[in-house]
């Protein structure tokens, strides 16, 4: 028997519950593989560099910032993964790579490092990645291609393989050649542009154009149920984007339904599912009050329908995280949760 | 338990849910260890003004003698000598809380039947809720689960206030822990007759022994033998931490709250932990002091775990050494895991708070890099309170204490570490918070 033993000092608690930052990133991933996979599945080897390319710049982009900074490589918490990934997941599947590029550097050195890393972001930083590319390359971020193209697994879609500053190949008529009547347009634009609506299902399923990984509401879905069953996606944020988005649409859906998409158009189509689950999700730019959560998540869906009726752009679901993002910390200054036992003014 | 008790159970909103880790020991019976060869008895085991001795060096004591007085005209309780033998020395010694502290210490006399004196037999129904009172403040009985409060200060209440009824805790949320378990199964007369003194000495209508659900043979053991007129209940809580704190199974039983830093008396209640009832019932009738408690001695690298009667102020290496601890190294706990208090001396000695004895080896949490919050919000989730420990923890991270006090109810927090336990970052939450109080108090100390 040790008469006296080493004695380890360290504050309570002394137990800890299993999961970390490194482990909830790491499940992101995960869920988001399923995706990458339909989305290869769907665009072909032209998505699956735009995937490898938008995450290799990210990555190299976190690495090069950290040791600028000094400080240790933070790669392995998966969060630079996670932004290359949706990065990608938003972008048009023909989207060239030397673009795909510089959103990953802008969605990291700009999005993220700039505010200070993991945690400090204000901004989702793949969706500022994206706002920047938007304005850029207005012209190549509304580039779309067909889905389920024949030779998708053997040939790069044109403008895949821009080079640096050059002008992009059209599209439009290798398009018309793979698909007969390919208009060039998503199911947004279609109902914006010309008033007319994709049926729902073929939406709910995904098998449309559209960008690489936000085509699919089933499978993001089932992605999201995936994170929500191990509790590392919090279901309000979904839930209440989805919502603020159902009854804004309903409003207008029931006042002229002749004008105006139904609710289900408008949770199905663009990227408001991926959005919902994987984007306005992101925990650093959300709100952690449980009020401040659904308030969050109304004025997202709130913001998609606007625009996407009233504004002059399609990317509705983009802009309005974004606006949400910005609002986070006023939100959250109002809605401090009421502690136990409060008690009222008068008394204390 | 059926379905629709699975729908209805009692239980506060958030709290978390650790491992239990209780089967070590909760199946052991409660036995006696061997008497130490010497006692450390702080002369403040309790919250309020520390004892003022009353004898001397050399002098010989009888297991049971009061030796410190309650400080006059302050929250304070009598210590009794807690064995036989001579007084060695009135000085400082390590102390649970890491500092020391001035201390009793006496050495065990070998050839001493170690018989507790005892007083004239008193019958608390012909008692006056007055006598009551004073009496249980001569026995030295302080809060057993682990707050140290008086437990006398607890039934004396300002003429607007009067109590309705007595909550008796039972639920031993931190895990590790059994010494309320095994009292509540093996002391269950002393118990009920505690509720009924403590009852009288409020005059309360009524008491509801809270239990959680994970102890459901306690209830089973414990609803037979009720008394008739059905003015103690038991009912079972949801197993969650930290559900034995008074707030929440108040809560948790009655679905009120007690009002942001008051009392339970502000609502009519009054708190009591099994094993502090218990006590009562069996010391109160023959006039006895505090002399010793059951603890836990339970975790890592130990042969012999167990729960265990030990005198007040036994050191922990006689504890280790009955218990044969085989370990090299190891996190030395006063308490449960969530909350208990680090030991840096085997001389420190059990008080009586001391609920367990928890070793840390294997089972210990290896401590990871603290990472930047990701604002997941889990802390939110966790904290019982409702606070917002993530706000918290930024403004400490900035120093902005005055902040987490005036506009983030940092002294509402009653560092269970919920918060800490759940962090997926490992920012030691709720130590930040106990810092921030710390250098919030001195500031106000030096403000004037």
């Amino acid at each position: 028997m040790a008469k006296h033993p080493l004695i380890d000092l360290r504050p309570s608690p002394y137990i800890h519950s299993p999961l970390t930052v490194e482990k909830i990133m790491r499940n992101v991933v995960y869920a988001l593989l399923p995706l990458v996979v339909f989305s290869v599945w769907q665009f072909g080897i032209s998505a699956l560099a735009l995937i490898i390319v938008t995450t290799l710049a990210c990555l190299g982009t976190e690495s090069l910032f950290c040791r600028l900074s000094g400080k240790a490589n933070t790669l392995k918490d998966y969060s630079a993964t996670i932004t290359g990934l949706l990065l990608a997941m938003t972008l048009p599947p023909g989207f060239p790579l030397w673009m795909g590029a510089v959103a990953g550097f802008v969605a990291i050195a700009m999005g993220k490092t700039l505010f200070g890393g993991i945690g400090f972001n204000v901004f989702n930083p793949a969706l500022v990645g994206r706002a920047f590319v938007q304005a850029a390359f207005p012209v190549a971020i509304t580039t779309w291609t067909p889905a389920l193209a024949p030779n998708r697994f053997v040939e790069f879609i044109p403008s895949t393989l821009a080079l640096p500053f050059m002008k992009p190949a059209a599209t439009a008529e290798w398009s018309a050649h793979i698909v007969d009547g390919f208009s060039g347009a998503t199911p947004l634009a279609l109902m914006k542009f010309q008033g007319i609506m994709t049926d729902s299902q073929s939406l709910f399923l995904g098998l449309t154009e559209g960008s690489t990984g936000e085509t699919s509401a089933l499978l993001i879905l089932l992605c999201g149920f995936y994170l929500m069953w191990r509790k590392m996606l919090d279901w309000r944020i979904p839930a209440s984007v989805i919502f603020g988005t159902a009854a804004t649409a309903a409003v207008f859906y029931f006042y002229d339904p002749s004008h105006y998409p139904s609710p289900a158009f408008m949770i199905f189509s663009g990227g408001l599912m991926f959005g919902a689950v994987f984007m306005a999700s992101d925990m650093v730019a959300s709100p952690v009050t449980p009020l401040g959560i659904f308030i969050f998540g109304l004025l997202v869906g709130f913001l998609t329908v606007i625009i996407r009726l009233f504004g002059g752009l399609t990317e509705a679901v983009m802009y309005a995280i974004l606006f949400g993002n910005a609002a986070t910390p006023l939100i959250e200054r109002y809605t401090q949760p009421s502690i136990y036992g409060a008690r009222k003014k008068e008394d204390s | 338990m059926g379905l629709l008790d699975f729908f209805i159970r009692k239980t506060f909103p958030h709290g978390i849910h650790p491992p239990e880790y209780k089967s070590i020991t909760q199946h052991k019976k409660t036995l006696r260890l061997p008497f130490p060869e010497r006692v450390i008895l702080p002369l403040a085991q309790h919250i309020g003004a520390p004892a003022i001795p009353i004898v001397h060096k050399g002098q010989y004591v009888v297991r049971g003698e009061v030796i410190a007085e309650p400080a006059e005209n302050a929250l304070s309780v009598p210590i009794h000598a807690s064995v036989s033998g001579s007084v060695r020395e009135i000085d400082l010694m390590p102390g649970p809380k890491g500092s020391k502290v001035m201390s009793i210490v006496i050495d065990t006399d070998p050839s001493s039947p170690q018989i507790p004196v005892s007083g004239e037999y008193q019958d608390y129904t012909r008692m006056t809720p007055e006598q009551i009172i004073n009496e249980v403040k001569q026995t030295g009985l302080v809060g057993l689960g682990g707050a140290g409060f008086p437990s006398y200060a607890k039934m004396l209440l300002p003429k607007d206030r009067s109590i309705h009824t007595i909550i008796v805790n039972g639920c031993e949320c931190e895990p590790f822990l059994t010494t309320d378990h095994r009292i509540m199964l093996e002391k269950v007369d002393d118990l009920i007759r505690g509720i009924q003194i403590a009852m009288k000495a409020v005059s309360a209508e009524r008491s509801i022994i809270g239990i959680e659900d994970n102890k459901l043979e306690v209830l089973e053991a414990i609803s037979p033998r009720l008394p008739a007129d059905g003015r103690i209940q038991v009912e079972a809580v949801e197993t969650k931490y930290p559900q034995g704190a008074e707030k929440m199974l108040v809560k948790s039983l009655l679905g009120v709250e007690i009002p942001s830093r008051g009392l339970p008396s502000e609502i009519g209640l009054a708190v009591f932990n099994v094993a502090t009832l218990a006590e009562m019932g069996r010391l109160l009738p023959n006039r006895q002091g505090l002399v010793e408690r059951i603890i836990t001695v339970t975790g890592d690298d130990l042969a012999k775990p167990g729960n265990y009667v030990v005198p007040v102020g036994t050191p922990l290496q006689d504890i280790l050494d009955q218990a044969d601890f085989t370990g090299q190294e190891a996190e030395i706990i006063l308490g449960g895991p969530m909350m208990g208090l680090p030991v840096a001396s085997l001389e420190t000695p059990v008080t009586k708070s001391t609920g367990g004895v928890l070793i840390l080896d294997q089972h210990a949490y290896k401590p990871k890099d603290i990472l930047p919050c990701i604002k997941c919000s889990l802390c939110l989730q966790a904290c019982p309170i409702n606070l917002n420990p993530s706000e918290l923890g930024l403004l400490a991270d900035k120093r902005r204490y005055d902040v987490m006090e005036e506009q983030y109810h940092l002294n509402d927090c009653f560092e269970c570490g919920a918060c800490s336990y759940v962090c997926p970052s490992n920012i030691p939450l709720v130590q930040y918070f106990k810092i921030a109080k710390t250098l919030n108090r001195e500031r106000h100390i030096q403000n004037g």
